[in-house]
């Protein structure tokens, strides 16, 4: 991901962002020109010559009239640039604004307080759609048309080496597309403040080589594995009577609307919306203390005996 | 007084007026003000109500189209209240007080029979304030219109009673002038309610 | 002793009323000065405290004042920086954070930056303009009470912990009841009413103010820019300032009477609908609070420059048109919230237009200094400062009106670099400028050459240290009001060297406060021009007395004091030049002249109003009023309005001494 995950200026990575990327270094480029003009003749014209301050009759003062020429010409030149950065503007806008085709691909990212819950459609079979949590996959190469809702307050998707920004309005459906060149994991961040965890609101956009996103997706859409040892069976019994009030693990009676859908959760590289790497131990760090990690966010932080957690984090596990 | 009106006569050519003389009283132009940026506020109430209309896409209004008949009388009552508010002044001019007095009590009685018309309607909807979006849109813009009503009325009796005092005549009534301007302000925003609220739901 | 005449000529009876008169012209001795001083002075003690509608006054109350919330909004920011220095602190919970960061825009950008040029142009209007007060001084008294409270009532709750937490912007559905259920919006919602009132009623009385009291032969093409900027943002703020107090009572409406004005469930349109009203107001407003500081650099850079300003006619247009366009910018903010591709082409392209007219202004003021002869003192250094962070903040606000470019900037910390760079850069170093500029005026006392230069350095150096980073936080992804950050980000060092520069910016402020105190009692002592500037308020003495002006001035161009010295205008007769010690004479009771709108030819004689508790007491009442509201007592607020009735009612009880009735009850004729 490299040294600032949510840079856009130093690499971009698909045809939603790269003309921007340019479109950046080019106004950056002139406006970088302007600031060294203006500072350069602010400081000629300060340095050129000075007096102290005249005492009164004795000293002429110029006439009320002059300097009409800088007007003309500084206003001239800078609304000539301005043009010029317009027109390269509306030219960025129009190659970024709608794909270069009809994408093959729709998704639909819902946003909640402090996470994303994304659907994976199929207009042809409803029974192969499948819905997951904080990371989304896509296919190399392809344009993805991204629709956007949100479940609560006003939230905003933006992964930024892969295309700018669009607010997820409550009532209304938003849409943009992103598209990766090459594969790779790019970072994103709710952009709109939303709340006391606004700041603890990321996701991961996973681009793959299309054979294997249709793995990813294939193993997406089965339901949560058979359990096999009594541990996790344990941790599947305390899961339904504590979890699956929220949560949903499909393939099983957890069936709750209001938190992430954890069927393939040990699948993801971080949790807690992009907080804390997917590790056993931080998914019961988690557990037992999400409102240390994530204070005021809507997940309680649970009481759990040393027995209860062994047999919850077996469970767990077992969501591959 | 007789000074005075000698005063008045001799007029030296390069006198200017004195004190609130009025179309140069600055009330005058301070009520200009305030009917600008009050007509900027109903100006938004109305863009507010037609940005959410157009948008709607199930019925609007939701209890059926408006009734015209009882407002039209309304919008007609509160129309010619104005024209008695204007004839104060006229009257003033002319120092016929008892006429003056008389008009613009005809016109508070006249904004009066609005207010009460307008209670009368509010009261026979189906639908409250909190009941959806468009009541809320509706009894909004004609509360905040009616407020103004009332101002207006409150107006127009410290009017009256000013002018049963006898302070006004051709020369001084300056308060008159700015008091009925912002009656008529509020009977001209009316229009625009009006259109807005019961005429566009039939063009939209 | 008897009373003065109210409007009487010499031989006229007493008790005669004239409702015209000549203007007489002449000069005035000491006892007439002295006579001038009783009639137009305050009481002292509280009951004049109370009861002053002097401009010079308010004007400095609005500059206390606004200073006051300037360092209280520069602390929470502070602690903000504190929490932000590095990943991952706890030096704040999140709810303080966002409290913090609310209460900081919401002091900055309504407590501070338009009262504060409110104070300059209530102080300096009458006096650069040639006149005796403002058009309504007894409204000018109260815009000022009913700022003071709405700032008190905004802070109200935030002592306990209550304040408004839902950003300075407030979108809904965030700020509605579902998810703020506290006191906290309810008390941002009404204070932002109760305190547009004051904007209103302030803005209503600088256009008629310019509208009418100007000396003679003061035509519209020698009003001063600082004139021409708080009169176009008036003109603004009167169409402007309904849009977000609709807003604000809309969503309290909604949080607590019920209504279903924002209510998401039913269409998306209705988030918006917030959206559109508050920038309609917000955007404006932004140039609202940076106009008139342009006017003052444009009126007191050339008296550093030792020559008018270059281009007074395109910068007075320019100051026009930037409101003008000003209107049609707003959905800029709105960039990203999936609107039609032709209202992104059409707001992008007025967003970038808007800067043209900036670019006549800074040209103005470069050429100026270039063609002029500069004098470094403190004053000249803050202003020739000001340039150049204009044009920074100008630059990058270019950037964000690329519409494809602003979809990553905007939501980033590039903007709080942009909007720190405007504010501070176009409204904050101005002013301060300008206090160094007219302290000798206010208080007749100099400030400190070397504590200015202190301040000044300490100020630039540590402003652009703290903000410059930013921009860069910004281009690596940093979003705003974040209360934390990862330490893997890549925002580490940035934002520790915010957090640093803060500090010394904080630092400048501070030397700059030592010095207003420090000078207020050791300053040298300064006589009516010290500066040797053009304008009329230097022609009067520092302090000025309460009257103003002895007689009326007659002006003859935009530099009366420097006309005698000035290339061509040295040449023109003796009668085609300003008067100043010699003029009209308007002492019967407290007069004022009126002058028409345009050419500034005498007018009409204004009969002014006397010292008057009524706008303290409607002030109190419409506060109490809107406090009643927010504790949701209906029958005390029901009261307080009819209190509030009573008052106006008195307040516009038609007076003999103003001439708005018959001194004797009319008969029926």
């Amino acid at each position: 991901m490299g040294v600032a995950p949510l840079q856009y200026l130093v690499h971009a990575a698909g045809p939603a962002a790269a003309p921007t990327y340019r479109l950046g270094w080019a106004l950056i480029a002139l406006v970088t020109a302007v600031m060294v003009i203006i500072a350069v003749l602010l400081v000629v014209a300060i340095a050129r010559r000075r007096s102290p301050l005249p005492t009164g009759e004795a000293h002429k003062l110029p006439a009320d009239k002059g300097g009409t020429n800088w007007l003309v010409i500084g206003t001239g030149v800078s609304s000539l640039a301005l043009f010029a950065a317009l027109v390269y503007a509306m030219v960025t806008l129009d190659s970024v604004a709608a794909p270069p085709r009809e994408p093959p691909l729709t998704i639909l990212v819902t946003s909640y307080d402090w996470w994303w819950k994304i659907d994976y459609p199929d207009p042809q079979d409803p029974s192969r759609a499948f819905v997951t949590a904080n990371e989304i996959h896509i296919p190399v190469g392809v344009p993805v048309r991204v629709e956007l809702k949100s479940a609560d307050v006003i939230h905003t998707f933006w992964v930024p080496q892969l295309a700018g920004k669009t607010e997820m309005i409550p009532g209304q459906t938003n849409v943009q597309w992103i598209e990766a060149d090459t594969p790779g994991v790019y970072r994103g961040q709710c952009s709109q403040f939303c709340g006391a965890q606004h700041a603890h609101m990321a996701f991961e956009v996973v681009a793959q080589p299309q054979a294997q996103f249709d793995a990813w997706a294939d193993a997406q859409r089965r339901g949560a594995p058979a359990i096999t040892t009594p541990d996790a069976r344990a941790g599947a019994h305390l899961f339904a009577e504590r979890c699956a009030g929220c949560h949903s693990v499909r393939g099983t009676p957890a069936a709750g609307m209001q938190a992430p859908d954890l069927t393939h959760l040990a699948s993801r590289r971080l949790i807690a919306a992009g907080q804390l790497t997917n590790t056993p131990e931080h998914r019961l760090d988690w557990i037992e203390h999400a409102q240390r990690i994530k204070p005021d966010s809507l997940m309680p932080s649970m009481t759990l005996s040393v027995a209860d957690a062994a047999a919850l984090s077996a469970y767990l596990s077992t969501l591959q | 007084m007789n000074d005075d009106t000698q005063a008045v006569l001799l007029h030296p050519a390069n006198a200017l007026p004195v004190g609130s003389a009025g179309e140069r009283a600055s009330g005058l132009l301070g009520c200009l003000m305030l009917i600008a940026t009050e007509a900027a506020l109903f100006g938004y109430l109305i863009f507010s109500y037609l940005y959410l209309a157009v948008q709607q896409s199930s019925h609007w209004p939701p209890e059926g189209l408006p009734k015209l008949g009882l407002s039209s009388v309304n919008t007609a009552i509160l129309l010619s209240s104005s024209v008695f508010a204007w004839l104060c002044e006229r009257f003033v001019r002319r120092r016929k007080k008892r006429w003056a007095v008389a008009s613009m009590a005809v016109a508070v009685v006249l904004g009066i029979v609005f207010v009460g018309i307008q209670l009368h309607e509010w009261h026979d909807h189906p639908y409250g304030m909190t009941s959806h979006l468009y009541g809320s849109l509706y009894f909004t813009i004609t509360g905040f219109h009616l407020a103004h009503v009332l101002v207006g009325i409150v107006v127009l009796v410290l009017l009256g009673w000013w002018t049963a005092l006898g302070y006004f005549d051709e020369r001084r009534h300056a308060a008159l002038t700015i008091g009925s301007l912002y009656w008529h302000f509020v009977d001209i925003v009316w229009l625009f309610i009006f259109t807005t609220l019961y005429l566009t739901p039939y063009w939209l | 002793m008897s009373e003065p005449p109210i409007s009487a000529m010499p031989g006229d009876p007493p008790g005669t009323v004239r409702l015209a008169r000549p203007l007489q012209r002449g000069t005035l001795d000491e006892a007439g000065k002295a006579r001038l001083t009783e009639i137009w002075e305050t009481r002292p003690g509280w009951r004049g405290w109370l009861s002053t509608v002097d401009h010079k006054t308010i004007g400095l109350r609005y500059l206390v004042t606004a200073f006051v919330f300037l360092l209280m909004g520069g602390i929470e920011a502070l602690i903000m920086r504190v929490q932000l220095a590095r990943p991952n602190a706890h030096v704040l919970t999140p709810e303080q954070y966002d409290q913090l960061f609310t209460m900081h825009g919401v002091t900055m950008i309504f407590l501070y930056a338009l009262p504060v040029l409110s104070g300059f142009s209530n102080y300096l209007w009458p006096l650069v303009l040639g006149g005796r007060d403002m058009a309504f001084p007894r409204l000018n008294a109260f815009s000022y009470w009913v700022f003071l409270f709405a700032g008190i009532f905004l802070y109200a709750s935030f002592p306990l912990g209550q304040g408004a937490d839902a950003g300075w912007f407030n979108y809904v559905p965030l700020s509605s009841l579902t998810y703020d259920p506290g006191p906290n919006i309810d008390v941002y919602a009404l204070g932002m009413v109760l305190l547009g009132i004051s904007t209103t009623v302030g803005a209503a009385n600088f256009v008629v103010t310019l509208l009418r009291m100007r000396a003679p032969g003061m035509s519209i093409d020698r009003i001063p820019v600082l004139v021409w900027g708080t009169l176009t943002i008036s003109v603004g703020n009167l169409f402007a300032v309904p849009s977000v107090s609709l807003a604000f009572l809309m969503l309290w409406l909604d949080r607590r009477i019920g209504t279903h004005f924002f209510d998401v469930m039913g269409g998306g349109a209705r988030a918006l609908l917030w959206q559109h009203l508050f920038w309609v107001f917000a955007h404006p407003w932004v140039y609202v609070v940076v106009l008139p500081a342009m006017g003052i650099v444009s009126d007191a850079l050339p008296v550093f420059c030792r020559r008018p300003l270059v281009g007074y006619g395109p910068v007075a247009i320019s100051t026009v048109a930037t409101m003008v366009i000003g209107f049609v910018v707003w959905i800029h903010h709105m960039f990203a919230t999936g609107i039609a591709p032709l209202a992104l082409a059409f707001f992008g392209s007025a967003s970038m237009i808007i800067s043209i007219p900036s670019a006549v202004a800074t040209f103005a003021w470069i050429a100026t200094i270039w063609l002029g002869r500069p004098v470094f003192k403190t004053p000249f250094l803050f202003f020739a400062g000001f340039v150049l962070l204009f044009v920074i903040g100008g630059v990058s606000g270019v950037m964000t009106a690329a519409v494809p470019l602003d979809w990553q900037l905007t939501d980033t910390y590039f903007i709080v670099a942009h909007l720190h760079y405007v504010l501070i850069g176009i409204n904050v170093f101005p002013v301060v400028g300008g206090t160094y500029f007219w302290f000798p005026k206010f208080t007749g006392r100099m400030m400190s050459e070397r504590l200015g230069r202190i301040a000044f350095w300490l100020m630039f150096v540590g402003f652009n240290l703290g903000f410059f980073p930013m921009h860069i936080a910004g281009l690596l992804g940093m979003p705003r009001r974040i209360y934390t950050y990862a330490p893997d980000m890549g925002w580490n060092t940035v934002n520790m060297l915010t957090s640093i520069g803060s500090f010394v910016f904080a630092l400048g402020i501070l030397v700059f406060l030592v010095d207003i105190l420090y000078s207020l009692k050791r300053g040298p002592v300064a006589g009516p021009n010290p500066w040797d500037a053009p304008s009329l308020e230097w022609s009067v003495p520092s302090p000025p007395p309460p009257y103003n002006f002895a007689v009326v001035p007659i002006v003859a161009s935009r530099h009366p004091l420097w006309e005698a010295r000035m290339q061509e205008e040295a040449e023109k007769p003796v009668r085609a030049r300003s008067h100043l010690d010699e003029g009209y004479l308007l002492g019967q009771g407290r007069e004022a002249l009126g002058t028409t709108a345009v050419g500034g030819k005498p007018h009409i004689i204004l009969k002014m109003p006397e010292d008057s508790y009524a706008p303290f007491m409607l002030g109190l009442f419409a506060a109490l009023c809107f406090a009643a509201l927010a504790m949701r007592w209906w029958g005390a607020a029901a009261a307080l309005i009819f209190a509030c009735g009573v008052s106006i009612a008195v307040w516009l009880w038609p007076e003999r001494a103003l001439i708005q009735r018959e001194p004797a009850p009319v008969q029926e004729r």
